[in-house]
């Protein structure tokens, strides 16, 4: 039996597109623009000027604090501009803007292998630190800050997220097929820098050949188990994986930890054994360039900063109706209104999209068919949250469980009325968030004054 | 400056289904079991039904274009209305009881609400109930037999569960009247001919409105909708489970655990009531539990009214009854999110 949770959809997933397509390496970018924001956590903070020699994996900018993590180049050349671009995010973010000099050297220290046996747990979760690692499924959290839980939590699984229930998205596919071993190599990091002895890699069952790759890979390591996965949006959410895979259920407003779980991405995997064990930094990552907005589908190892305009040029560039934009999957991805942006560490997915695709018919009432409640992973009432928020109803809207949305957009999907549900309750959030920094800020003024 | 792309919040894919392939589906489901009306009752089945149908689809038109509001006459959810109404209706009904009841459900059920969404109560329903209650000569003096049913007495006719309620109230009542014996005689032998007709109730071949009879028909349709996911199992399910259960306890009149619950279920407008009219979106809850609930509570008020109250069928007033508790079903009945619920800070 395969695992899943309740709740979900099962949108097109539309990987036939890409899934057969080999990574492939680009010519070196002539330009790359790296933001100093490309992770969940502060900012990281600038260590070059422009007009400096850089080589490739020198670091360009340091950690901003724990929950943070340092920039590295990933080109060598010269520092062309420190100024504010536009990210992927929508925002102008201030940035380490590199221009090539064609060879692509590496800096001091790096690429060169070492002996990981040899290694304390603390020395392997420094180098994860060092080398900038952030989960690489999209979220982009820094991947040292979950390996370091509290002393208080044990954790005794790690589970490798080999889902990729986004639709379209091929690039973790790609790498399982072709980098099996790295990727159990930095399971085997993980589970020794979290001294835990169970683990397990979650993948969907619509990727047969890299459940057999993976079964393959990891029959000489004890206690890792590849698990099977129904196909169904979002098997791929952290607490929906923990679920599918271990039958634990993350405390409501709780973290994976609180389990003894601790999830990380196929792809952070494989670049936790390439900082440990290869001493190289994050300074690229696997993309899927697709849609039906794209001539040729293609999957690459893109360096970060690479702008998309780039890598669409590897997918044989846009066709006639490309209208849409998205960095990451379709279901949450976020728009893009030009294709002058960065590759950074949570981008996954390039996906463009032609103009039928992007049209869907005007919002209707409600007609309380409750199917955003039959989807719902989280078991939350969208429909009746959305219209608390309509109403900026926030206590209520909290007392219905708005924080614990997990903002997957599954709700949105299936409504037969096209209302915009998951929009509604994503502002909910914030608002609500924005309400209590107020509050705390008062009362922290009130207490001053006292 | 470079291409520019459009922008939009998450999620950037749609499923197909909208309100019209929901209702339309409605409406195929419907039809095996109004091509029964007809070939059961005649053509006055297809009249009367495209009589409310009409009088629905233009009733909704009408107001709309009166109140500038956009035209929704092709979503389907009128034809449903339609098409539930006059299965609700006997096949003898005269041709103006059919109109005005349409317009009554468009205009009162839905439009005065705002529309389809708005609306707290089954606009059918309440098309029928009114009917019953303004004109109750016309809407009960006009049954007609089935085909392949031998017309003995034509002024007698009368639906299973009329003659079911008359004759069991005879019964129990003749314990004590023991002089009433040709009464009871009478009543046991009406009550054996209703035994041995479960086929004929499965079928169709039976007394009642027009597109209610047909258990075997409905349920291929509402095979159909259940498959498209576009009802639930919950509500129907429970309803008809709870009709059951309590008519197989309190039915009877040999005491408990001696009723015909198969003939209740098989009867009257159970069938079409639990799986396409208290299955109504609109008009039920929307979390899981509460579905249970709410099919729970139709099915007790149902076997009240049948076999307490004054009407010999109360499947209408139960889910029109049971409609109005909706918001307070959907309060109460909130699902326990993903992972224990820990106090926050």
């Amino acid at each position: 039996m395969a695992g899943t949770f309740s709740g979900g959809v099962h949108p097109d997933d539309a990987k036939l597109l890409s899934n057969n397509k080999k990574l492939i390496t680009p010519a070196i970018p002539s330009i790359v623009i790296l933001p100093v924001r490309q992770h969940i956590g502060a900012p990281s903070k600038i260590v070059v000027e422009k007009g400096q020699q850089v080589k490739k994996g020198q670091m360009v900018a340091e950690a901003g604090g724990f929950v943070s993590v340092p920039q590295h180049a990933s080109i060598s050349g010269v520092v062309k501009a420190v100024e504010p671009r536009l990210s992927p995010m929508g925002i102008k973010v201030q940035s380490v803007v590199i221009e090539s000099d064609g060879k692509d050297e590496w800096a001091e220290g790096c690429n060169t292998e070492r002996t990981v046996s040899s290694m304390s747990s603390d020395d392997m979760r420094e180098a994860v630190k060092t080398a900038g690692i952030v989960g690489l499924g999209g979220a982009a959290f820094p991947t040292h800050v979950k390996l370091s839980p509290p002393k208080d939590k044990s954790i005794d699984t790690v589970i490798l997220n080999g889902v990729e229930c986004e639709p379209y998205a091929t690039c973790d596919h790609r790498i399982m097929l072709e980098y099996p071993e790295k990727i159990v190599k930095g399971l085997d990091i993980l589970k020794k820098i979290l001294g835990c002895s169970n683990a397990y890699i979650g993948i969907e069952q619509n990727k047969p050949d890299a459940i057999k790759v993976m079964r393959n890979a990891v029959k000489d390591y004890k206690g890792v188990k590849v698990v099977s996965l129904k196909v169904k949006y979002p098997q791929g959410g952290e607490k929906q994986l923990i679920y599918a895979v271990t039958k634990r259920k993350v405390p409501a407003g709780g973290l994976p930890m609180d389990v003894g779980c601790v999830v990380q991405n196929v792809g952070t995997a494989m670049a936790v054994y390439e900082a440990v064990a290869l001493g190289i930094p994050l300074i690229q990552r696997a993309v899927t360039v697709t849609g039906h907005g794209v001539k040729e589908p293609v999957n690459v190892i893109a360096r970060l900063g690479t702008t998309f305009d780039q890598l669409i040029e590897n997918a044989g560039g846009y066709t006639e109706n490309v209208s849409k934009l998205i960095m990451g999957g379709p279901m949450m991805g976020i728009s893009q209104f030009t294709d002058e942006v960065p590759v950074v560490k949570g981008t996954s997915c390039i996906l463009a999209m032609e103009e039928q695709e992007t049209v869907f018919s005007a919002e209707l009432p409600c007609i309380s068919c409750g199917m955003c409640v039959d989807v719902c992973p989280m078991h939350l009432l969208p429909t009746t949250i959305a219209s608390m928020v309509e109403h900026e109803r926030w206590d209520d809207a909290k007392s219905y469980h708005i924080l614990d949305c997990i903002e997957c957009g599954c709700c949105t999907y299936i409504c037969p009325t096209n209302r915009r549900l998951v929009e509604n309750l994503k502002f909910g959030k914030a608002k609500i968030a924005e309400i209590r920094a107020k509050e705390q800020a008062q009362k922290k003024a009130a207490e001053e004054k006292k | 400056m470079a291409r520019l792309f459009k922008v939009s919040a998450t999620p950037h894919l749609r499923d197909a289904t909208n309100i019209p392939t929901i209702m339309y589906s409605v409406v195929v489901a419907l039809i095996p079991a109004l091509i029964g009306a007809i070939y059961f009752f005649g053509l006055p089945a297809l009249w009367i039904t495209l009589l409310t149908v009409f009088s629905c689809v233009i009733a909704e038109g009408i107001i709309e274009k009166m109140s500038g509001k956009p035209l929704t006459i092709w979503d389907g959810s009128a034809i449903v209305t339609g098409i539930l109404l006059a299965f609700n209706l006997s096949p003898g009904v005269s041709w103006w009881i059919p109109v005005v009841g349409g317009i009554f459900a468009i205009v009162v059920g839905k439009m005065t609400f705002g529309g389809l969404g708005y609306n707290p109560l089954n606009p059918a329903l309440l098309g029928r109930v009114f009917l019953q209650q303004s004109w109750p000569v016309e809407m009960n003096a006009s049954w007609t037999l089935p085909r392949g049913i031998p017309a003995i007495d034509a002024e007698t006719i009368a639906t299973p569960l009329t003659i079911l309620k008359e004759n069991i109230a005879v019964l129990k009542s003749s314990n004590a009247l023991s002089d009433n014996i040709d009464a009871v005689i009478n009543a046991s032998g009406r009550l054996g001919d209703l035994q041995v007709s479960y086929m004929d109730m499965f079928v169709g071949r039976i007394p009642g409105c027009l597109g209610e009879t047909s258990v075997m028909l409905l349920l291929i349709g509402a095979a159909f909708l259940l498959y498209k996911r576009y009802i639930g199992w919950r509500i129907p399910f429970s309803f008809v489970g709870t009709v059951g259960l309590l008519t197989w306890i309190f039915g009877g009149y040999e005491g408990f655990f001696t009723g015909p619950w198969l003939f209740h279920i098989l009867s009257g407008g159970l069938i079409i009531g639990a799986f396409f009219m208290a299955t109504d979106m609109v008009t039920s809850p929307i979390t899981k539990n509460g579905r249970f609930v709410f099919g729970i509570g139709c099915g007790l008020l149902t076997t009240i009214i049948r076999l307490i109250g004054g009407y010999p069928e109360g499947v209408s007033y139960a889910i029109l009854l049971m409609n109005l508790t909706v918001p307070l079903i959907n309060r109460y009945t909130q699902p326990k999110v993903f992972g224990e619920v820990k106090n926050r800070v």
